[in-house]
């Protein structure tokens, strides 16, 4: 199983690397990780795939609980926004292939960020089945890079996550 | 007032009045400070001494032991004994020195990433980078290492912010918004424990390390209800061993009473524990007739780690055990007890009398002779299980060993730390003639405190806890565990540091050897030549469960001495 859980965290130097040591040495398999900062100065928000079952999932959340500097852990198993950024660039051979791109580009919403002579830098957001299916259709067109970020997500409604009370530590 | 003799003030408004340290170039503005202030620092021969020490210190005494140590080679020497600290939940502050801000990440002369690399074997560690904020790092460490799951915390001083000027406030206070342990376990969670255990036939309580402090309580709860004990290697001490409704401890040299009370118990009650394998053996086969597990544990990532637990109760392990014994009520077990005295006579802890002189008999008569009362560390091995099943121990933090990461070394300083915390008590270190090796420089330290420590080196010549598995498991292909044609003449090596040496090989000295060593005032090392290829009995092979439980040494049965 595949789970997005969000953690709120304190944006001292190292955190991230206490975290992702953690995940790590316990044996947890990450499928992707994101961090930035909140609107909140000193805080900074992480985004974690983890697959595994609900008893995995309660741990890895049971042990980042167990951080000093980790101020709050939810999962998303509640209804939820969840989205990566991708920059794909396209090798393209002539003008045939380059309106084919296009359209398929448009189909995704993607922008184009970059273009160049022989190649074409597209921005897609979305989650992560919408990315692979983008990734997939320009395959056969010659892919150069893809760089994706991993999934950030957000409950819907008015659930947030914020600094109060852990239930334990 | 510098950072350095700010670090100090600080320390002393959190209580402290001993440091374990070793100096060094990036922590000397420290040491310097050290000179004009109050607390005592004892100057240990290796910095892993240091931080053993300081363990034991907190063991003993319940309060925060404290270590010190410079950047680079000397905190890294700190590493095993920070593992062993967080392992046994053990409150320890650990202060290093580095290298000054400028140089980190240049690959200074002895620059190592402390923080990097202590961050897995720390409950928390951070490193100071502005002078002012060296009260409030310090509170908040004593704060963390000592409430909650108890461990080690270390905090990392840059030379330069040693040497600073300080100009900010000692009232400081702790505010941490990740950090708010539960303490008051859940009414209604307790209550269904003392529900469950009333329905119960055959019901158990185990006690761990994390129970040391609840001991009066635990004993309130269990007189009470009248449930069968099992205190767990770490618990120790925290409900007594010659009680009768004691069955010993469990696991892997566990009795055969306390290996069986678990394997048919329906209901087991766990306080501060935390399903070792030592003790569980294979998780799958633990317990297997146990539908109720009631797990209290102040660490909530303990509960449902390992064994599945019908009612979990998240809080501090004196608090929940008072309001169980506050409840608590007659169980109605008596046939119950009858299937457990039977195992308890039956199989008590013993051993085959031999001609040589043997680790049990030793330890034994230490017991005897000493009525219970000392405080006994260990190294680790065959002399570690033997202390703790010939050691009867009645009182909690009184015995203290290497549960959690089994360090060889850790007897001469834990015996170091328990002396220092607690003045005027007799302490002993069983320690094994290879564990003994790891750390014996500090028979040095021990020679210049002068403290009543005796070290009792049960000495079979080999890595026996090695060999006996090699024995078992290996057809006896006996791979670089001897060490009989090396070892040096302990007590001689004694005398060298000035320490009183005895050695003893001849059983009918025993009970006027140990006589001699307690009438000893101050350090003395006796070597007990004991029988080389003893093997620790009962045992529950690694990965197996109580069923396989081997009482008796299968060796002894064939073959005889
Ligand atoms: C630092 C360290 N290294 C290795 C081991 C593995 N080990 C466990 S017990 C043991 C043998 C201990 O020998 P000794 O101290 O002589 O005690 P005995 O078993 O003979 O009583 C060894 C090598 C360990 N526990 N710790």
């Amino acid at each position: 199983m595949r789970h997005l859980v969000s953690v709120l965290v304190q944006d001292n130097p190292g955190v991230l690397q206490r975290i992702a040591g953690l995940i790590a040495r316990r044996g947890f398999n990450i499928e992707s990780l994101a961090v930035g900062r909140t609107h909140q100065p000193g805080l900074s928000r992480i985004s974690l795939v983890v697959s595994g079952d609900d008893a995995v999932l309660e741990q890895v959340e049971k042990q980042l609980n167990r951080l000093i500097e980790v101020i709050k852990v939810t999962d998303h198993a509640e209804p939820h926004v969840e989205r990566e950024l991708a920059l794909v660039k396209v090798g393209i051979a002539g003008m045939e292939e380059r309106l084919e791109v296009k359209d398929i580009a448009e189909a995704f919403r993607a922008r184009i960020v970059d273009v160049a002579r022989k190649s074409i830098i597209f921005e897609l957001t979305g989650d992560s089945t919408k990315v692979n299916n983008f990734v997939e259709a320009l395959r056969p067109y010659g892919l150069l890079e893809v760089m994706r970020t991993g999934a950030v997500g957000m409950s819907r409604g008015e659930q947030v996550l914020k600094v109060r009370e852990k239930k334990a530590v | 007032m510098n950072g350095a003799a700010a670090i100090l003030k600080a320390l002393e408004m959190q209580g402290v009045d001993l440091i374990f340290g070793h100096p060094g170039g990036t922590i000397m503005p420290t040491y310097d400070a050290l000179y004009d202030s109050p607390i005592r620092h004892v100057l240990v021969r290796h910095e892993q001494a240091g931080v053993h020490a300081a363990t034991a210190y907190a063991r003993a005494s319940g309060r925060v032991g404290v270590c010190m140590a410079t950047s680079g080679p000397g905190a890294l020497n700190l590493v095993t004994g920070l593992q062993d600290a967080l392992m046994d939940s053990t409150p320890v502050i650990a202060l290093t020195g580095n290298v000054p801000q400028a140089l980190i990440g240049t690959d200074a002369f002895q620059e190592a990433d402390v923080v990097g690399i202590t961050q897995p074997v720390t409950k928390h560690n951070i490193q100071v980078r502005n002078v002012n904020d060296i009260p409030r790092i310090i509170a908040e460490a004593f704060y963390i290492a000592s409430t909650g799951r108890p461990g080690p915390v270390l905090i990392d001083f840059p030379k330069d912010v040693q040497q600073a000027e300080f100009t900010g406030t000692f009232d400081v206070e702790v505010d941490l918004p990740g950090y708010k342990p539960t303490f008051k376990g859940h009414p209604r969670q307790i209550e269904r424990a003392l529900e469950a255990l009333q329905k119960a036939e055959k019901p158990i309580l185990m006690v761990g390390g994390g129970a040391q402090n609840a001991a009066q309580e635990i004993m309130v709860f269990a007189e009470k209800s009248g449930i069968p004990v099992i205190p767990t290697l770490m618990g120790l001490g925290a409900f007594p061993g010659t009680h009768p409704q004691c069955l010993g401890m469990p696991g892997m040299h566990g009795s055969v009473a306390a290996n069986r009370a678990i394997h048919h118990a329906d209901t087991i009650l766990a306080i501060g524990l935390r399903f070792d394998d030592r003790v569980t053996g294979k998780v799958s086969r633990f317990a297997p007739n146990a539908h109720t597990i009631i797990h209290v544990d102040i660490d909530p990532a303990e509960i449902g780690k390992l064994v599945k637990t019908a009612i979990p109760v998240v809080g501090d392990a004196k608090w929940v055990a008072a309001e169980l014994a506050k409840g608590a009520k007659k169980l109605n077990i008596s046939k119950w007890w009858g299937q457990l005295e039977d195992w308890k006579t039956k199989h008590p802890f013993a051993w085959k009398p031999k001609p040589h002189l043997q680790s049990q008999e030793v330890i034994q008569a230490f017991w005897e002779a000493t009525r219970g009362k000392a405080i006994v560390t260990s190294g680790v091995g065959q002399h570690q299980m033997f202390a703790a099943q010939f050691y009867k121990f009645d009182a909690p933090r009184s015995w203290i060993n290497s549960g959690g990461l089994g360090t060889m070394g850790v007897g001469l300083p834990f015996a170091i730390g328990a002396a220092l915390a607690r003045p005027g008590e007799l302490v002993i270190d069983f320690d094994g003639d290879g564990s003994f090796q790891m750390t014996l420089q500090e028979l040095a330290t021990l020679k210049k405190l002068d403290l009543n420590v005796k070290i009792v080196i049960l000495n079979n010549g080999f890595l026996g806890m090695v060999r006996q598995w090699q024995d078992l498991f290996h057809a006896r292909r006996y791979s670089e565990v001897y060490l009989a044609d090396s070892n040096p003449d302990f007590a001689k090596l004694a005398e060298a540091y000035g320490i009183k040496g005895i050695t003893l090989t001849d059983k009918a000295r025993l009970h006027e050897t140990v006589k001699e060593v307690l009438a000893h005032p101050g350090p003395v090392l006796l070597e007990a030549r004991v029988y080389h290829e003893e093997g620790v009995f009962p045992m529950i092979p690694s990965g197996g469960a109580a069923e396989d439980m081997i009482i008796e040494n299968p060796r002894e049965t064939v073959a005889g001495d």
